[in-house]
């Protein structure tokens, strides 16, 4: 055992460990010279290095930087891609999903002119039922018409590797290519590869091609045209012309892998066959299932079995023959597996194929079997289902049952169609040379960090391969990571999670209570938890499903307190080192003392350049580590009777309970087919039953110093903060600590104010202290609402608290004033306890909504940060009233959600005017009176939609009872007889790009639409993309130097119609115009746009200071304030009013607090200040012009 | 009138400095400066501070948002090479000492000990002439003097140790013995001590029951405190002596000359009246000077020091005894000179 004080010999400079994004990307950066593209999950990483290496200068293997250029979406993207082909380039983009079907068109095109191309595709879900941004293959799928080669990875090696064949084979094709690899299982596993060094690429690389490309490309210099359209006549034969292309290219693919492998020693197949060269069964697939497979068909053989696997690497063009030919001729069984679905086609597309070769060949006589194989087709794998060994083991197990399932899905358990295959779970094959380690961490707390240098850090020892895998949770706060870690003495095929552990580490310890942290710990095994309890008191803290598995897996259990250490050297709450360093001491992979000196030299280097004090500090924590870590003596016998919290209330409806519930309790896996929705319906108002407690601090009223402004309320993005007003009669029946106030306004007798704090949903934010206008005289920095540490008595009063404030009646919203803040903030909230992150800036907009319209509105939510936040399972946050109704919501796509919300009011408005015809047609038979109120109620006021309401009601009842035909018809559409208010929401990732074109004509229509634009100003979901509304100096992904142009300006794009209500809102400036705001355009007839400043963590600012900075927006001129209303036109006054006052600040004075504008001078140092004081110029322009607009003296 | 004048060791041209400030921000300022008659310049402070923060801050944004979420991995551009330091700083001394004909000094501030260290070193190599150091910090309620004073001989040894320029170190006034400070700073090897340094101190905001920062520019009569000390230690601390603060004209200038001061510094003016002003103090101190028939300002210097004023118990009881007119002999007070006052 090496005793070395520094990192073992370097390893060949030819290892690295990465992800397959990654593996893919440094290929392709290498052999383009221009990379088009947008970004989707899970293949935006690809692009974000192109972009971040271009930035560093990084060249090409023909010294060049490849130009790395953003569109405004992936349509534009092909676009680009295609003109830059068309134009002699090699150029490339990486993208998934959604993403690859919005390139289709061009797809055909580029197929179609037989230019050479490489896109990578990182495969993923699409959307159907729900959306889903993990791995399958649905979308490469989809687009296996299009003329494109495709070519398969199934491991990050393979990513890497087949994305040089690719280029080489496509050049000398000229077909283009689509290289993919499995979403999420590939693209963002780690692992220790090889690299192509630059020599092999450029051998790979035919240069006489490259002139050929360029030779075919658009030059004015020896013209002709590209593009022609055809008839009838020419067409066809035009078509078959490139048949010959497809003939030819899986000899070229072969050619190109067998040039490889001499030049690399890694050989790759059209079809690579592993297994018994006499198998009788054999499974054919493709992506990293086949590693799955192929690591279970090795373990199977040395147990009885006689198997095989095929997988497939060239999928397009299928080459039949040689698929055939690459099975064993005993084989009497297949199936084939197809990590996609194509509902109503007889069969997925891999099992088509395959029969249909199968067949081909055996009709012809050339079939190298002697009798035909039965083949079976089955699913597996959709959106990153596990599949592991056990799964397989049920393939091969089926295909020789007397009658097996054909069209089966393995790895769920379909109760409605029967098709599922049984697995056996407690199959397993991981052998004991090989670590398997887990760990549960919190978002942010550095534990996935640290795992991913642990994996280099081992990965460099040449002894040792290394692969990590990370899950993460649906919530954007407080949220769980699980990493899975392999170590071993061979390279790791195991694409599936650990499901027996000998080493499980627990980084939170309030995760104990609630999720079986040890269900995976393998017997023997070692278990660390992160305790604040020492570890001779540790134990009677622990649940009982803990203790049990403690002694009977018989696990040496070890504690920390890391967040104790961590404070002492003065590292705050970071605690990911000191974790990091007990996982090299205790788990045995690596010898203690070479661990710590690995870690101290990993340190140093990834730490070194940024001071001597952060590594001795960081030095500190890990010698602290050792000196504080204790094994706890487990005894023999369990004491706890604490049980899990229960996922969800027992009070909790029944669909909570059934499905939602165990979705939270990370059971969702087990719920079978016939529990969930058949068409993706999900009921409203389900995270209210969540109850997350990811506070430590949560805000207490002080009755006596509020002076009941509602601001507290109206801010909050969780809606944690409820205010109600009450005669006091009600305060007989409450319960004790219960607190109310006497109302603060004249005219209301025997009124009380109270106001509720919902402890268990908050998360923590500041926010409402922040917003807090009063301050208590005698302890300055108290104000009229306070953080306190939320301590076990503080919940059980605010559970209890909280049940009589719900049986407070709900105020009337005829008498509620809608003006004011404080008046709003007696509506109920529709809009509760979402996932988004602690002091979201864009929920407060959403939660106001649903309190003015919530109980009459559609919404049409655009993809981003608040759909995921607005209905990322297990919950969603809109919610229902206390009469049944709220906000209709739906989630459509990115690009169509403006044009989605216009069909939402075409269709309302449809209804309505069913509604009133058959009315009138009805109104003998329902009461002419009614009908004449009905039809004639103006609504515009809340106590005329009351009213409508109640006649509504009244006439419904009616219906019933009429009960004809036509009385059923109207009673179907008679909702629509209230006004209906449609919402369009999105972010500026769809307003100003993705769907500005759809948003743009349905502005143009006139319709009466409201479209709220929550601008974070940069791609918040994805990860701090540019958007055009990034502004001119941020810092983002795709603008590393910065934003080199000025924020595009939607509002006076928008005003320019001149028919339609444009407002920009700060409600952290001025909540009052917001309200006003919201108010106007809901009232106004006619499209209405609304931009909502919002900040947000892709900012880099402190989240507690968010209200702060919206002011600084507004105040420095950075975001004005303002109304545009047409119907102030009617009475001849300028509709244009600005509503923030002359800048009293400095742009400087707003972008100093913000991240995305210091980093400037770190990214850009020669032109920082160049841009500043261009961005200065340009907020002093556009007040200029507001100002004009307004006509301010 | 001679002008010239040694300080740190340099030579310049007359004894009126530009102190740090937000001018000599740029080169663009550096050469205003210049342009406007400073015989040396003082770039504005470096923060260790500052570097920390934006280092601590990156690393804390990076790390708090990243890793939580799938599609959010990251939000920001991952920078491999970000370093917060100083080379900003330090090409703008380079490039100042290319471009200046006058001598530039650096000015720093830091907090930890390999700061004080690595950031002297580095300044030096990118070319000043001498570094001030600009220490300042508020003891917390548990802190010895003893410990206090000690923290500011440490840090001087630590640069010079560090560095071959000379050094200055810009003081506080709140010591005990401001005289025995002096004496075992520059035993510590201090080339010069600038008096004094304005603290920061916030104030109160009522209306918002807030504390909010507040820095105000320096006024005339903040001149008399560093006045009252470098007449004091004049001829007594075997280094150089500055005087910054509530330098608004030549008049200024000269007091602190006659004081004992090897330069005036103005910061303050500057901001006021604009670089130009400096003109305006150099020719008004000349003036003066002229007119009193001085020959040179060596001449000046310290002819109202402690050492050399005839009654020097004006400087000893802060004049409130000069108030009440002095009762003894002229002969008795001149046996009671080079003697502290006892009481």
């Amino acid at each position: 055992m090496s005793q070395t004080t520094e990192a073992p010999e370097a390893v060949s400079v030819n290892v690295a460990t990465i992800d397959g994004n990654e593996a893919a990307a440094y290929v392709a950066y290498r052999v383009n010279e221009v990379c088009s593209i947008y970004p989707i999950t899970p293949s935006s990483t690809m692009a974000e290095l192109a972009d971040q290496w271009a930035s560093e200068g990084k060249r090409n293997i023909w010294g060049e930087i490849p130009d790395v250029v953003e569109m405004q979406s992936e349509a534009g993207a092909a676009g680009t891609v295609h003109g830059s082909l068309q134009a002699g380039s090699l150029t490339t983009t990486f993208t998934a999903s959604q993403g690859l079907l919005l390139m289709i068109p061009n797809m055909y095109k580029i197929a179609g002119e037989l230019t050479p191309c490489v896109i990578h595709v990182a495969a993923r879900a699409i959307a159907t039922q729900g959306l889903s941004i993990f791995g399958d293959h649905q979308d490469v799928m989809a687009a296996r018409s299009t003329g494109f080669a495709q070519l398969s990875s199934g491991s990050v090696q393979e990513a890497h590797d087949m994305a040089l064949i690719a280029q080489a084979a496509t050049l000398e094709s000229r077909l283009p290519f689509m290289h993919f690899f499995d979403g999420f299982r590939t693209s963002h596993e780690v692992m220790k590869v090889e690299l192509l060094p630059d020599e092999t690429i450029r051998e790979m690389i035919d240069e006489e091609l490259v002139i050929a490309h360029r030779n075919r490309g658009l030059n004015p210099d020896r013209p002709f045209i590209r593009g022609t359209a055809q008839n009838p006549d020419v067409y066809f034969q035009s078509r078959e012309a490139a048949s010959i292309y497809y003939q030819k290219c899986p000899e070229v693919v072969e050619k190109v892998m067998e040039k490889f492998s001499q030049l690399t020693g890694r050989t790759y197949r059209l079809f690579d066959y592993f297994g018994s060269p006499t198998a009788d069964r054999v499974i054919v697939l493709m992506g990293s299932g086949a590693d799955t497979v192929r690591e279970t068909v090795d373990y199977l053989n040395e147990n009885g079995y006689n198997v095989g696997v095929l997988q497939v690497h060239l999928f397009r063009p299928f080459a039949g023959e040689k698929l055939l030919a690459a099975l064993p001729k005993t084989v009497k069984h297949i199936a084939v597996l197809d990590r996609t679905k194509e509902p109503g086609a007889n069969g997925e597309p891999l099992y088509a194929d395959v029969i249909g070769a199968i067949f081909e060949a055996t009709a012809n006589g050339t079939s190298p079997f002697a009798q035909m194989p039965k083949v079976l087709g089955g699913r597996y794998g959709l959106s990153s289902k596990e599949f592991n060994p056990a799964m397989v083991k049920a393939v091969f197990d089926e295909l020789v049952k007397p009658a097996p399932k054909n069209h089966f899905t393995v790895g769920i358990l379909d109760d409605v169609t029967h098709l599922s295959l049984d697995v056996d779970t407690s199959f397993e094959i991981e052998p004991d040379d090989v670590h398997r380690a887990i760990f549960y961490g919190l978002g942010a707390d550095g534990t996935v960090g640290a795992n991913k240098n642990t994996i280099k850090i081992i990965g460099e020892d040449p002894r040792f391969y290394a692969q990590g895998y990370f899950l993460y949770d649906s919530k954007k706060s407080g949220s769980q990571t699980i990493s899975h870690l392999r170590f071993g003495p061979r390279p790791i095929r195991s694409p599936y999670l650990i499901s027996k552990a000998q080493f499980v580490a627990c980084h939170q310890f309030n995760f104990v209570h609630r999720t079986d942290v040890l269900k995976p710990a393998a017997v023997g095994g070692t278990f660390l938890l992160n305790s604040p309890y020492p570890a001779d008191e540790v134990w009677a803290q622990l649940p009982r499903i803990m203790q049990e598995q403690i002694i009977e897996k018989k696990l040496k259990f070890y504690v920390i307190d890391a967040s104790k250490v961590a404070r002492e050297v003065g590292m705050g709450n970071r605690t990911n080192t000191i974790m990091q360093t007990c996982f090299f001491a205790i788990s045995g992979v690596l010898p203690r003392d070479q661990a710590i000196e690995q870690i101290k030299y990993s340190i140093k280097k990834t730490y070194g350049k940024k001071g001597d004090e952060i590594v001795r500090k960081n030095f500190e924590a890990v010698d602290g580590t050792i000196a504080n870590l204790f094994e706890v003596q487990v005894p023999t016998t369990m004491s706890s009777k604490q049980e899990l919290r229960a996922p969800v209330a027992a009070e909790a409806p029944d669909f909570v309970q059934r499905v939602t519930a165990r979705i939270i309790a990370g059971e969702g896996d087990l719920l079978p087919v016939s529990q969930v929705p058949i068409d993706g319906t999900y009921p409203s108002g389900t995270s209210r039953w969540e109850k997350r407690n990811i506070a430590e601090f949560i805000p207490e009223w002080d009755e006596e110093l509020c002076i009941q402004c509602g601001n507290c309320s109206f801010v909050c993005p969780h809606g944690v903060i409820r205010t109600r007003l009450f005669h006091k009669e009600m305060l007989e029946g409450a319960p004790e600590g219960f607190k109310s106030a006497e109302i603060d306004a004249k005219g209301f007798p025997d009124t009380l104010y109270t106001l509720q704090v919902y402890a268990e949903d908050c998360t923590g934010c500041t926010l409402c202290y922040e917003a807090c206008p009063v301050r208590d005289k005698t302890k300055v920095g108290r104000r009229a609402i306070n953080m306190i540490p939320k301590e076990n008595e503080v919940i059980e009063a605010a559970q209890c608290h909280n049940k009589y404030f719900e049986t407070i009646p709900v105020n009337d919203r005829a008498a509620v004033d809608f003006s004011s803040v404080r008046g709003s903030q007696f509506l109920e909230p529709l809009f509760e306890f979402s996932g988004a992150c602690a002091g979201c800036g864009e929920t407060p907009y959403l939660k106001l909504l649903s309190q003015l319209f919530g109980d009459r509105m559609l919404v049409a939510n655009a993809t981003g940060c608040s759909s995921i936040y607005g209905a990322n399972l297990p919950t969603t946050p809109w919610s229902i009233n206390h009469e049944g109704r709220g906000p209709a919501w739906s989630n459509s796509l990115f690009e169509d959600n403006a044009e989605f919300g216009l069909g939402m009011r075409v269709s309302s408005d449809r209804h309505r005017a069913s509604a009133e015809r058959i009315l009138k047609a009805m109104a003998n038979q329902v009461g002419v009176g009614l009908v004449d109120d009905i039809l004639t109620s103006p609504q515009r006021v809340e106590s005329d939609i009351r009213r409508q309401r109640a006649r509504v009601q009244e006439l419904k009842d009616k219906l019933v009872q009429i009960g004809t035909l036509e009385a059923k018809m109207l009673l179907a559409v008679a909702d629509s007889l209230v006004r209906r208010s449609v919402w369009i929401v999105g972010g500026d990732g769809w307003a100003y790009d993705i769907g500005s074109g759809g948003l743009d004509h349905v502005l143009a229509t006139g319709r009466n639409v409201n479209i709220l634009v929550m601008d974070t100003e940069v791609y918040s979901n994805t990860g701090g993309q540019a958007s055009k509304s990034t502004p001119l100096a941020a810092v983002a992904k795709f603008a590393n130097g910065g934003k080199q142009v000025n924020k595009k300006d939607l509002a006076l794009q928008a005003i320019a119609y001149g028919n339609v209500y444009v407002a920009r809102v700060a409600f952290g400036a001025n909540p009052q115009q917001t309200l006003t705001a919201f108010r106007e355009a809901e009232a106004y007839d006619g499209p209405s746009l609304i931009l909502a400043y919002s900040h947000c963590i892709a900012h880099g600012i402190n989240m507690e200071r968010g209200l702060d900075q919206q002011n600084l927006a507004v105040h420095s001129g950075y975001w004005p304030l303002l109304r545009y209303n047409p119907e102030v036109r009617q009475s001849g006054e300028n509709p244009f009013i600005l509503d923030s006052a002359r800048p009293n600040l400095k742009f400087k004075d707003f972008s100093d607090n913000e991240l995305r504008f210091r980093m400037l001078k770190q990214t850009n140092p020669a032109a920082v200040d160049r841009m500043m004081e261009s961005a200065q110029a340009g907020i002093n322009r556009r007040f200029k012009l507001y100002e004009e607009m307004a006509e301010v003296k | 009138m001679e002008l010239k004048t040694r300080y740190l060791g340099l030579d310049l041209k007359h004894p009126i400095i530009a102190s740090p400030s937000p001018i000599p921000h740029n080169i663009d300022g550096i050469r205003r400066l210049e342009d406007a008659g400073a015989a040396a310049i003082e770039l504005f402070s470096l923060f260790e501070e500052q570097i920390r923060y934006e280092s601590e801050s990156f690393d804390y944004f990076d790390s708090i948002s990243s890793n939580t979420f799938a599609e959010s991995l990251s939000f920001f551009p991952k920078m491999e090479d970000f370093k917060a330091g100083p080379d900003e700083y330090l090409n703008l001394i380079r490039k100042a000492t290319e471009m200046c004909e006058v001598p530039i000094i650096a000015s720093l501030n830091a907090t930890t000990s390999e700061g004080w260290d690595d950031f002297a070193r580095q300044m030096e190599q990118a070319g000043a002439k001498a570094i001030e150091l600009n220490a300042y910090y508020i003891p917390t309620i548990d802190q010895s003097s003893h410990a206090v004073e000690q923290r500011y001989v440490d840090m001087v040894s630590v640069v010079r140790n560090a560095v071959s320029i000379p050094i200055a170190v810009k003081l506080p006034p709140f010591f005990s013995s401001m005289g025995d400070m002096a004496m075992r700073l520059a035993g510590a090897g201090a080339n010069s001590l600038v008096l004094f340094n304005r603290l920061y101190q916030p104030d109160f905001d009522l209306a918002n029951l807030d504390v909010t920062p507040a820095l105000e520019l320096s006024t005339p009569h903040e001149i008399r405190l560093p006045l009252l000390w470098i007449a004091n230690l004049y001829g007594h601390v075997p280094c150089n002596l500055a005087g910054t603060t509530g330098v608004h004209s030549g008049k200024d200038a000269v007091k602190y000359i006659l004081a004992g001061a090897d330069v005036a510094m103005s910061t303050s003016a500057l901001l006021k009246n604009g670089t130009g002003y400096l003109q305006t103090i150099i020719d008004e101190f000349v003036l003066w000077g002229e007119e009193r028939g001085y020959e040179s300002v060596n001449q000046m210097r310290g002819a109202m020091s402690k050492k050399n004023v005839l009654d020097p118990s004006a400087f000893d009881r802060a004049n409130y005894v000069k108030v009440l007119q002095s009762f003894l002999p002229k002969r008795d007070l001149q046996v009671r000179q080079g003697r502290w006052d006892p009481i």
